[in-house]
């Protein structure tokens, strides 16, 4: 099958790699219908993210038909069309039967490498280093998904791909990321970051009552897409975020703020070329400007909110505000599993349409090309459809 | 998951026997003979160097005949590769005895090289006395630090299982289980009478087998552990089973101890442990949560062939060649697999 592979920092080549097999009883074969880039991606691409192995395939967004079944697999049957959540849950320890899934103590073979730098390990994830298991990504034709009868979802043939496809991912990021923030009716929401899964926060945020929600980015076509979601908007190139939302907020600062940006936050003038040179001499492995930011921002007794992904270090954390002023700091990698059904729900009923996030369909073949699109933000790229089924010619489609 | 505790704490839940009262020291080598092996690795390093570049010399000063340079030269990269190998392993023991092999190669040569004609024999002599001299020394050396890496392995670790402890007692009960999930066994047979046949996988194809008995078993408790009087291998092992608070299932603790031979099976026992026993209890307590919750042990596409960090193969699908070889690594092959419908006429 052809798949996209990881060669290192931003190499990616599509090629022909054998095909998956049935490996434990509970795994299933999914023939890839849609898949797509995350943000997190880019940095793998960018080769910020430790125990890597060239030849690895990525992606972790990905949905199709199940071709094949494990003989512990019960719910799911061959022809079904399913989306698969990116973490790898087992359904039976402590933190999935906790709805923790994120959290599964039995899917990361690998969970010693995790110990060693996180003290304890996470869940095993589709594509994203061996870190967090070595489980081969969904860009390719075909993947194997572990403990099928536990993570994918049957989804109904009247909706399309595009409007299902994020629930293995950004939708329930993004909603999570604003679930976090416990919002109350009233509240005021700040978002930094308007990529993807930040554009899933904004309108998450007003599904659970935000009465505001400011946005946070420097890429117009993100501000654009964000103020079409009802969100305010600040260009960090051009205004002082802190005295923007003070003015805002009256002095107080939004209820609750969301990090939707992670390690690699870009930021006007010294603070971002402090972190670009530590993270580049490997004193520390993440740049926290959007972190910092937020806790700065933050109204008294808020919430921060932290669903950006980091990997590893960072300095100049400002603890004293945060203990000073009873902020509560919440994150993790999304539980995907706990959401899959209320959102197909939401989905379902028209509350929200998740395809409004797609800029570019290509074929899975034009996939390095795809990562150079959205690591630059060519061509007001904001998500990138990868179809395995359709061959390339090194052009998108743009919607 | 697991946790890892200071492995020089001694358990008094492993039975030990009374002739292996020292067995708990730690398995490094001591310091005196990782210094002498330093030593003998920059003598190694120098006198190569010297044998490389000034072959004559060394001619001269060993009496031995001009016509041989070009074999000085080559024993000046033995010496080389011997020093290089003792600055390059975190126990130099197998790289201190190739230079005893390489000592017993030079005074074969020297002896060879007494009977040729224009020979110094004064000179011969007194080169021999040396190297019998730093013979003496690469041996004593050598001991020390095999004595060091074959005494007491000794490993401890800890997990939390989402099962009742009765359950999880009665699948350790079983010691066929172990070999399921513990990556350094083969086979453990039972014989009745609480005993058992243990085999260990060596490396290079080599088994090391012992016959065990249990000594103490406290249903859904604890299970000791400890091998015959007559074994190859002095092993002992105690698996303790609490229920965690809250009914969040059962904290399983186990101790391990090898007191291995000095000799080939104890070399043998050192090696199925490396430089990391305990790292490797780890993951057998995880396989075996793993086990307990999931039903078989969990692999990844990088974890095929072994989950240590030199096994690990990119993370996308094997080709036929190396599923073949994962299923030679029989904790790592998923247990009770059967295929479903033929994917050929799915695809």
């Amino acid at each position: 099958m052809k798949a996209n592979c990881w060669y290192g920092k931003t190499v990616m080549r599509v090629e022909e790699v054998p095909d998956p097999q049935i490996l434990n009883q509970r795994d299933a074969i999914v023939k890839i219908s849609s898949t797509a880039i995350c943000g997190s991606d880019l940095h793998l691409y960018n080769g910020l993210i430790p125990t890597m192995v060239k030849g690895d395939i990525l992606g972790h967004e990905f949905m199709g038909e199940v071709v094949e079944i494990g003989k512990q697999v019960t719910n799911l049957a061959v022809g079904d069309r399913v989306v698969v959540p990116f973490p790898i849950a087992c359904g039976n320890c402590f933190f999935c039967k906790s709805e923790m899934f994120s959290l599964c103590e039995n899917s990361n073979p690998n969970a010693w490498m995790a110990e060693k730098m996180f003290g304890h390990s996470p869940a095993g994830l589709f594509g994203y280093s061996h870190l967090t298991g070595g489980y081969a990504g969904g860009q390719a034709e075909y993947a194997r998904v572990p403990f099928a009868d536990v993570g994918p979802i049957k989804v109904p043939d009247h909706l399309t791909d595009e409007q299902v496809l994020f629930l293995s991912d950004i939708f329930p990021t993004g909603y999570m990321g604003a679930e976090m923030c416990d919002i109350k009716a009233g509240d005021t929401i700040a978002i930094w970051g308007c990529g993807p899964v930040g554009q899933f926060s904004i309108r998450s945020a007003f599904l659970l009552g935000a009465a505001r929600v400011i946005a946070i980015d420097e890429v117009p076509a993100r501000l654009k897409m964000a103020e079409d979601g009802g969100a305010e908007t600040i260009n960090f190139r051009e205004q002082n975020v802190y005295e923007a939302l003070m003015d805002m907020t009256g002095g107080r600062g939004p209820d609750a703020c969301i990090d939707d940006v992670g390690m690699e936050a870009h930021a006007p003038g010294i603070i971002f070329a402090y972190d670009r040179v530590k993270q580049a001499m490997m004193l520390e492995s993440d740049r926290p400007h959007a972190l910092r930011e937020a806790i700065m921002c933050c109204r008294n007794g808020g919430t921060v909110s932290v669903i950006g992904v980091y990997g590893g270090f960072i300095d100049k954390f400002p603890m004293g505000s945060v203990m000073n002023r009873s902020l509560t700091i919440k994150t993790g990698q999304a539980h995907v599993h706990r959401y899959l059904k209320p959102l197909l729900s939401l989905i379902e009923n028209g509350d929200i349409d998740p395809s409004f996030v797609v800029t570019h369909t290509m074929s899975l073949d034009d996939a390095p090309r795809g990562y150079d699109m959205f690591k630059n933000k060519e061509d007001g790229c904001i998500k990138i459809v990868l179809k395995p089924d359709v061959n390339g010619n090194g052009n998108a489609v743009v919607h | 998951m697991s946790t890892r505790e200071n492995k020089q704490e001694t358990n008094q839940s492993v039975p030990r026997k009374s002739n292996n009262q020292n067995g708990t020291q730690h398995g490094l080598p001591s310091g005196n003979a990782k210094r002498l092996a330093t030593g003998l690795g920059w003598f190694s390093v120098g006198l190569g160097l010297t044998e490389l570049l000034a072959p004559k010399t060394i001619a001269r000063i060993t009496g031995v005949s001009e016509k041989r340079t070009g074999l000085i030269q080559l024993y000046g990269l033995r010496e080389l590769a011997a020093g290089v190998a003792i600055f390059s392993q975190k126990n130099p023991a197998q790289a201190v005895w190739s230079r005893v092999a390489g000592d017993v190669l030079d005074l074969t040569s020297l002896s060879v090289a007494c009977l040729s004609p224009d020979a110094k024999r004064g000179r011969i002599t007194f080169a021999t006395a040396n190297v019998l001299a730093v013979t003496a020394l690469d041996v004593m050396c050598a001991r020390q630090l095999g004595n060091g890496g074959h005494k007491g392995i000794q490993a401890k670790a800890a997990c939390i299982v989402n099962r009742e402890p009765d359950q999880v007692y009665a699948f350790w009960r079983d010691f066929r289980n172990l070999a399921r999930f513990m990556n350094h066994l083969e086979s453990v047979e039972e014989s009745g009478d609480g005993r058992s046949h243990w085999i260990a996988k060596g490396p290079a194809g080599m088994k090391v087998e012992w016959d065990a008995v249990i000594v103490a078993d406290e249903p859904g408790k604890v299970i000791t552990w400890r091998s015959l009087e007559n074994s190859d291998v002095d092993h002992a092992g105690a698996v303790q089973f609490q229920q965690a608070p809250g009914g969040r299932g059962t904290i399983v603790k186990v101790n391990f101890q090898y007191n291995p031979p000095i000799g080939v099976v104890g070399a043998a026992v050192a090696k199925l442990f490396g430089e990391e026993p305990e790292q490797q209890l780890d993951d057998d307590l995880r396989r075996f949560k793993q086990v307990m919750e999931v039903g078989e042990v969990v692999v990844s596409d990088a974890t095929l062939l072994g989950n240590g960090y030199m096994d690990q193969r990119p993370g996308r699908p094997a080709d036929a060649g190396e599923l073949e070889q994962a299923e030679s690594v029989p904790s790592q092959v998923p247990t009770n697999y059967e295929s479903t419908e033929g994917r050929a006429s799915q695809r």
